[in-house]
């Protein structure tokens, strides 16, 4: 089915998300739709998706015009839509899930759960997924939950395929596995509209890519545009992908993590017994798959992780069972995984969250009252020096963007005196343009001498920024390595293989 | 408290007593019955004052925007009349102002449609449709006219000082109302929802009458001890649901639902109990008088029923408003109440917080307690003290918006209704419960502010009229 958008316009208020698009998805193509954070491609495809009107402009399916008053008429139009947070319902299973909104029933109203499961099992078949129609979707991990959609997309014979961000929440291998899935719906002529700001994904599997800037088409390109040309169209300006770092000069010992051991809820080994040294100025990257222990493990050297045993020292003094605000007063900065959800409050504005976790003392806090003017000022100075775009230091932190609200994260915790710094995933979700400051701020940070320890599940940034690199699988650390090991073993070690060979990973774990 | 006016109507406020007493009943019935129903009632509840700004001084140009599709940074180039002007519209105070506004239109179509004149002119009105409008205005604006004349200033009356006096009335029944206004909202802001106002009431009553009974001292030193216990037996019954919800995780709403009970049926126990909190001598479940040493003295004079207690409720409300918006601990208090996963990040010891917090509300709320057993009825206390206000309170802390001064005029407000509300039955013959209408089509207004923009054909911050963006709301499988 050939996908036609004329003149699509949108606004809200005075502000237009997408001014005037104009797109033809080809069937058997895979279009993508390339930009930036809030650049409007999934405000774009919301109207598509007949979640939003469009102020302007026209949808044509197979050269007809259509009217999508909600996502249920564009679904009987044939457009199907695998979202970036999954819209499935958790405690439902994956064929309760699939038949959601489409039930039929029999006699006495009773759900027709055999068809559904077959429906579920046949559509797996022919893509080889290997899906339980009974099993429970919050149950399955998040690459699998991703397939449940494909299927909900497919059960209703979508011959357009809208993937909005389908690979922010993945692990490399699962990434790989959706862009074979997605070149076969290609070869059955599905049309396929793939919305990313991974250029590399981009280049695999495109047939052809537009860019979106500001809510403007800015450009078109060919799948074999360079990762730069595409960059640089995306963020309007040339764009430094690679992170330049001089060698470490790694100093003293500052921080000794030993038999770390976190048990979760259900007292199972989240982290098993896992030892590490860090010196100054040097970069250690957790690398492995996502759910492999790194979140427990960068939330038990915060002290936000309650069942602990082992032993951190920081510069000699132990940590480990010492209270979060200890643990910030002795010098540790920390970017948590999910910013929204621990890292900022919307409801705050940009200079209350720049003194959420120094509210204790001065110079933030005199005789128990907030210091606003001081923090006015300081809030003022962090917005220059983090470039945060926003109105002003009064902006709620909900309206930036996703790499402004990790500047705001960032400005905070580097700001204080660091004695650690703890970064989680911190580059998901935003753009290109905010990457590259927030790895120029990590690095400048370990030049400055202070130990970093960065958790990513991006096999290229845990490249880019190591000094060393720490493997963890299933809790524990399978190895310890510097950072020109090759990617196909980081890759193996990810899966669980040992790294025996390399002399220093053997010492490091048994340091 | 004026003599002469308790002379004047003791049946009536019996009466009314009662109905508090059973509306009271009434609402925690509901509230039990939404429990089982819904498994997070408080974040329902409580959704229309989290979504509300924060910094006061922001008030305007916040609560728009975090609708906002995610996607969708407002444009620096947007016309700055416009912007402030959609802002106003949707602005918290000005939507609480139309709120109140569209409450009085349909109570006063209740008020024509039960008037019996209304319904008599009704019959011919095409005849003489005339009849049926002016039987409307007067029906309507007597009733309105004697509400306001109950409420604030009395033009039957010869002179200033005696026509004034409804206003002061109006402010004696504002007083605890906005205590325990103050208690209620304090908790929303921490994300604690604390509808155990009657409970905390009735402890802070009972020690506040107990000190003022039991112990004669000099007037300086007695009131402040009065007060004190109060305060201080409201903040432990509320600090009891803080220190439960953090130790075991047990959800307030239970908690102090189930405080309300406990209080309850102990004070009535040793109110019936002689040795205890019954009056020497007497049958009936009722304390001793409180001393004179212990009563808040009449700021007015003797002709007005205004008690030392609303100067006690207004440092208050400053108190609040400084804590809340000025002080680190306030800081925290919202950090936790908005976000307490990023507050527990922060280093904020969430649980402590939820303690603190429920402390504090009991004491604000206990506060309304000894209002009423210091101020509005020394003559001594029974378990109907609370008559209903640690109820109404969540009624005025959600019309407040939960900010300080907000439930301050909204305190106001429903004291005036309160004081109005019977002018408007003895003068007019309509009945009391229209002002009840009134009061919860307020709330019922501003909890759901679409509504209010539909009626008044305002366009939603996000410039769209109805749908809302679909993403934000729905529950994703997280990872």
């Amino acid at each position: 089915m050939k996908l036609e958008l004329r003149g699509i316009t949108k606004r809200f208020g005075n502000f237009t998300a997408n001014d005037r698009i104009n797109l033809v998805v080809e069937p058997g193509q895979i279009h993508c739709l390339l930009g930036e954070n809030g650049a409007g491609k999934s405000t774009l495809m919301n109207v598509l998706y007949g979640l939003y009107q469009a102020d302007g402009g026209e949808i044509l399916l197979d050269d007809e015009v259509q009217e999508f008053a909600g996502p249920g008429d564009a679904m009987r139009a044939g457009i199907g839509m695998v979202h970036q947070h999954f819209m499935l319902v958790p405690v439902f299973t994956v064929a309760e899930n699939v038949i959601l909104g489409h039930e039929q029933a029999g006699f006495a109203g009773v759900l027709k759960m055999k068809e559904a499961r077959q429906r579920v099992r046949d559509i797996s078949a022919r893509f080889g997924f290997d899906v339980d129609p009974d099993a429970r979707v919050g149950d399955l991990p998040v690459g699998v939950q991703q397939r449940v959609e494909i299927i909900k997309a497919l059960s209703q014979d979508a011959r357009v395929l809208v993937f909005d961000e389908p690979t922010a929440v993945l692990t490399p291998q699962e990434t790989d596995e959706l862009m074979a899935i997605m070149q076969q719906l290609r070869a059955e002529g599905r049309s396929i509209v793939f919305i990313t700001h991974k250029l590399r994904e981009v280049r695999e599997v495109a047939d052809a890519i537009t860019v979106i800037r500001l809510g403007k088409i800015v450009g078109e390109a060919e799948p074999t545009a360079s990762n730069a040309d595409l960059a640089a169209l995306m963020v309007g300006r040339s764009v430094d992908l690679t992170v330049h770092k001089e060698p470490a000069q790694p100093g003293a010992e500052v921080l000794r993590v030993e038999g770390l051991t976190v048990l979760d809820e259900n007292g199972l080994k989240v982290v098993n017994d896992v030892s590490f040294n860090l010196r100054e100025g040097e970069i250690l990257a957790i690398a492995g798959v996502q759910g492999n222990g790194q979140t427990e493990l960068t939330e038990a050297l915060l002290g936000l992780q309650n069942k602990v045993s082992g032993s951190i020292t920081l510069n000699g003094a132990e940590i480990l069972g010492r209270s979060v605000r200890t643990i910030l007063d002795a010098g540790v900065g920390f970017v948590p995984e999910d910013r929204n959800r621990d890292g900022l409050i919307a409801e705050f504005s940009i200079a209350e969250n720049l003194m959420l976790d120094r509210s204790t003392g001065e110079p933030f806090v005199k005789a128990g009252n907030v210091q606003r003017a001081f923090r006015d000022e300081f809030a003022t100075e962090k917005r220059t020096e983090f470039d945060i775009r926003s109105g002003g230091i009064n902006s709620l932190a909900s309206e930036l963007s996703g790499g402004n609200q990790q500047k705001v994260v960032l400005a905070r915790e580097l700001s204080r005196d660091l004695k650690l710094f703890v970064a989680a995933q911190p580059t998901r979700g935003i753009d290109v343009g905010s990457i590259e400051f927030v790895h120029k701020r990590m690095v400048a940070t370990r030049d400055a001498g202070v130990p970093v320890i960065v958790v990513s599940t991006e096999l290229d940034e845990v490249v880019a920024l190591a000094d060393r690199i720490a493997v963890m699988y299933r809790g524990e650390i399978v190895g310890i390595v510097p950072s020109n090991t090759p990617r196909e073993v980081l890759g193996l070690m990810m899966a669980g293989e040992r790294h025996t060979e390399a002399p220093e990973a053997a010492h490091e774990v048994t340091a | 408290m004026n003599p002469e006016n308790e002379a004047e109507q003791p049946a009536t406020r019996a009466e009314r007593r009662r109905q508090e007493a059973e509306h009271a009943h009434e609402i925690e019935e509901a509230v039990v019955a939404a429990l089982e129903t819904e498994p997070v009632p408080s974040e329902a509840v409580s959704a229309p004052v989290g979504g509300a700004p924060v910094a006061a001084a922001a008030a305007t140009a916040t609560a728009t925007k975090t609708a906002a599709p995610a996607e969708a940074t407002p444009g620096e180039e947007e016309p700055a009349s416009n912007r402030v002007l959609r802002e106003i519209m949707n602005g918290p105070v000005v939507l609480s102002f139309l709120a109140v506004l569209i409450a009085f239109i349909i109570g006063g179509i209740m008020i024509a449609l039960t008037n019996d004149e209304v319904q008599e002119t009704a019959g011919y009105f095409f005849a003489q449709p005339g009849d049926f409008f002016g039987a409307v205005w007067t029906a309507v604006s007597g009733a309105y006219g004697s509400l306001f004349q109950g409420a604030v200033y009395n033009f039957g009356k010869d002179d200033f000082a005696t026509g004034i006096r409804p206003l002061t009335d109006t402010l004696t029944y504002a007083t605890p109302l906005i205590a325990a206004g103050l208690g209620v909202g304090l908790a929303f802001r921490v994300g604690l929802f604390n509808i155990g106002g009657r409970g905390q009431m009735l402890v802070a009553a009972a020690a506040a009458g107990w000190v003022g009974f039991s112990f004669p001292m000099p007037m300086w030193i007695h009131l402040p001890v009065a007060i004190l216990a109060g305060l201080a037996a409201g903040a432990i019954w509320g600090g009891i649901v803080g220190f439960l919800k953090a130790r075991t995780g047990a959800h307030e709403v239970i908690l102090t639902i189930m405080l309300n009970y406990i209080a309850f049926y102990l004070i009535s126990f040793m109110l019936r109990t002689p040795g205890l909190l019954q009056a020497p001598g007497s049958v009936n479940p009722k304390s001793p008088a409180i001393l004179e040493s212990a009563v808040l003295p009449l700021i007015l004079g003797p002709n007005y029923k205004l008690h030392l207690g609303f100067i006690i409720v207004a440092v208050a409300t400053a108190g609040v408003w400084w804590l809340l918006n000025r002080s680190s601990t306030g800081f925290r208090f919202r950090a936790v109440g908005t976000n307490p996963n990023a507050a527990l990040v922060a280093g904020v010891n969430v649980k402590n917080t939820y303690v603190w917090a429920m402390a504090l509300a009991g004491g604000l709320v206990g506060l309304a307690g000894v209002m009423q057993i210091l101020g509005t009825t020394p003559d001594g206390m029974t378990s109907g003290i609370d008559a209903g206000i640690g109820f109404d309170a969540i009624t005025v802390a959600l019309l407040g918006r939960s900010r300080p001064w907000g439930i301050f005029a909204a305190g106001i407000l429903f004291g005036a209704f309160k004081a109005g509300g019977f002018a408007m039955q003895a003068s007019e013959g309509v009945s009391v419960d229209i002002v009840g209408v009134v009061q919860s089509l307020i709330v019922l207004f501003i909890a759901a502010p679409p509504l209010i923009r539909a009626i008044f054909f305002i366009p939603a911050p996000d410039g769209k009229l109805t749908r809302r963006p679909l993403r934000r709301n729905s529950k994703a499988v997280s990872a």
